[in-house]
């Protein structure tokens, strides 16, 4: 039964024997090792490592921003060459188009639509990310949150099948941090589209993943990839969570002590 | 309270100007015109005909000279910028043209142009071609990896990202030093004016001066080349306040 739901599930990506090494000459420094990774059609991957690990180092491999120093990204039976607007990655700040204002910004990759196709998607994006009344704003009138909502709405708005995200709410706050977790939810669950999430923090991972891929200390190599096979939205009070984060916290090493 | 803020740099300079006639009616030796010597020194060359005429000549150099250092640094500065290796190759080259005034060419100039506008232009256009390239170089190099690496994962050209991108990241940085270099402009030609013309406010001064020490018209020539400047740079401050740049003001 499990091999069949198995092949009913296509594989959106897959990265096969992955190495980067940087520097050159003696001055070398092994980033990721021997990285094997499938990801599904529609499934939301956390990548989550201590910070320095070289996970966005991947990130930016899947994204076709790094070109590894061996092995191989194929994602949709393509070898990966570069950056692709099918693919859109969120950067971790800084991001946004400050000469921008917030329409603009959101349609930044629009520019092949015509005039009344751009101007009713930037509508839909700005409603769905909950800026309305702020099109005309420009990135500096804007919160942190507020800023990074509008990277996440232009990456959306050219209808992209895979989203990278590094870090996103890194720079947030705690609450705001929460609600940006829940509105991506509830965004992913809207476009079911397929999502790579760096992140150090164990609590986002297990809030938001399907798979959290748990990766170790530079040279970054896979430790494990747990199921976090709760149904959204989840409880993170509940037994099943509590156990997870837990078993994550010691896969890390880090006993939740204080 | 604001209308008396504005009213506060105006109060300073008649203040100054009294002071200054006063000093000078009560010091007999002649170190300096009165005040009205140099209004009546402006009005002596509007009347000759010569105030228009040399601030005319004056601007028409700068403005040649000007234009064309910009219109064609900005493109190789951010030629420079945009391709690491011809940075790599010139960027010495500029280092050591940088440090020498346009000055210390006003003979080569005589040289090859003699005097007269070719010359003053000539200054002029090395005075300003050099800050505008370094600026827009280095502009170039200032833009966010973020930012390009948006654009081209977008899926947009060379050409585009150099459009979408490129030029409005580095258009403030631009803006100021167009700026600052209309300044170094409008000190240039006066010294060029000085030795490597027959017309315009820097030979006025010294014309002034040989022919019979009047005081009175080089005073009035230092007077109209601070106003005129002041203006150029009011006109410039402006530029910088336009809307499309204002974000750059607002980014910590």
């Amino acid at each position: 039964m499990a091999g069949m739901v198995q092949t009913t599930v296509r594989s959106k990506l897959s990265l096969t024997g992955l190495n980067m090494t940087f520097g050159h000459g003696n001055e070398v420094v092994d980033v990721l090792e021997n990285i094997d990774l499938e990801v599904r059609e529609g499934e939301f991957i956390c990548l989550l490592g201590p910070s320095g690990c070289g996970k966005s180092t991947l990130l930016n491999i899947v994204g076709g921003f790094l070109k590894p120093s061996s092995g191989e990204v194929v994602i949709d039976g393509e070898p990966v060459r570069g950056p692709d607007p099918r693919r859109i990655f969120v950067f971790q700040e800084r991001g946004v188009f400050p000469w921008l204002t917030v329409e603009g910004n959101i349609g930044f990759g629009l520019f092949r639509l015509s005039r009344q196709e751009k101007a009713r998607r930037i509508a839909h994006y700005v409603e769905l990310v909950g800026l309305q009344g702020f099109e005309r704003a420009y990135p500096h009138e804007l919160s942190g949150g507020m800023k990074q909502r509008v990277e996440v709405a232009r990456a959306l708005a050219v209808n992209p099948d895979m989203l990278f995200l590094d870090e996103p709410f890194g720079a947030l706050d705690s609450i705001t941090r929460l609600e940006m977790r829940r509105e991506l939810l509830r965004i992913w669950r809207a476009e079911r589209k397929t999502i790579l999430f760096v992140t150090h923090d164990i609590e986002e991972s297990v809030q938001l993943a399907d798979r959290v891929v748990v990766m170790s200390t530079r040279p970054a190599r896979i430790r494990n990839i747990m199921e976090i096979n709760i149904p959204h939205p989840r409880d993170i009070s509940s037994r099943r969570y509590l156990d997870l984060r837990d078993s994550i916290f010691e896969q890390i090493g880090l006993a939740h002590k204080i | 309270m604001r209308a008396w803020a504005k009213a506060l740099p105006w109060a300073f300079v008649a203040l100054l100007i009294l002071t200054w006639q006063m000093a000078i009616s009560h010091q007999p030796a002649a170190i300096l015109p009165t005040p009205w010597a140099v209004v009546l020194g402006i009005q002596e060359l509007a009347v000759k005909g010569l105030l228009l005429k040399y601030v005319v000549a004056s601007l028409f150099r700068v403005t040649w000279g000007y234009v064309l250092a910009a219109v064609l640094a900005i493109p190789f500065g951010l030629f420079l910028g945009w391709h690491r290796r011809g940075q790599v190759a010139l960027n010495p080259l500029l280092q050591i043209l940088r440090p020498i005034s346009a000055l210390a060419w006003i003979p080569l100039a005589i040289l090859w142009f003699g005097v007269g506008d070719l010359a003053s232009i000539f200054l002029i256009f090395l005075a300003s071609f050099l800050p505008i390239t370094v600026t827009a170089m280095n502009a170039v190099g200032s833009i966010s990896s973020n930012h390009l690496n948006v654009g081209r994962n977008f899926g947009l050209s060379e050409t585009q990202l150099v459009l979408k991108v490129l030029f409005p990241a580095v258009m403030p940085q631009l803006v100021v030093s167009l700026r600052v270099a209309l300044g170094v402009a409008w000190l240039v030609v006066v010294a060029a004016e000085m030795i490597a013309a027959t017309s315009g406010l820097g030979f006025l001064i010294v014309d002034a001066r040989n022919a019979g020490n009047r005081y009175d018209l080089v005073v009035a020539g230092m007077v109209l080349i601070g106003l005129i400047g002041l203006l150029l740079d009011i006109m410039m401050r402006k530029l910088e306040h336009l809307s499309f740049l204002r974000w750059a003001h607002r980014e910590e």
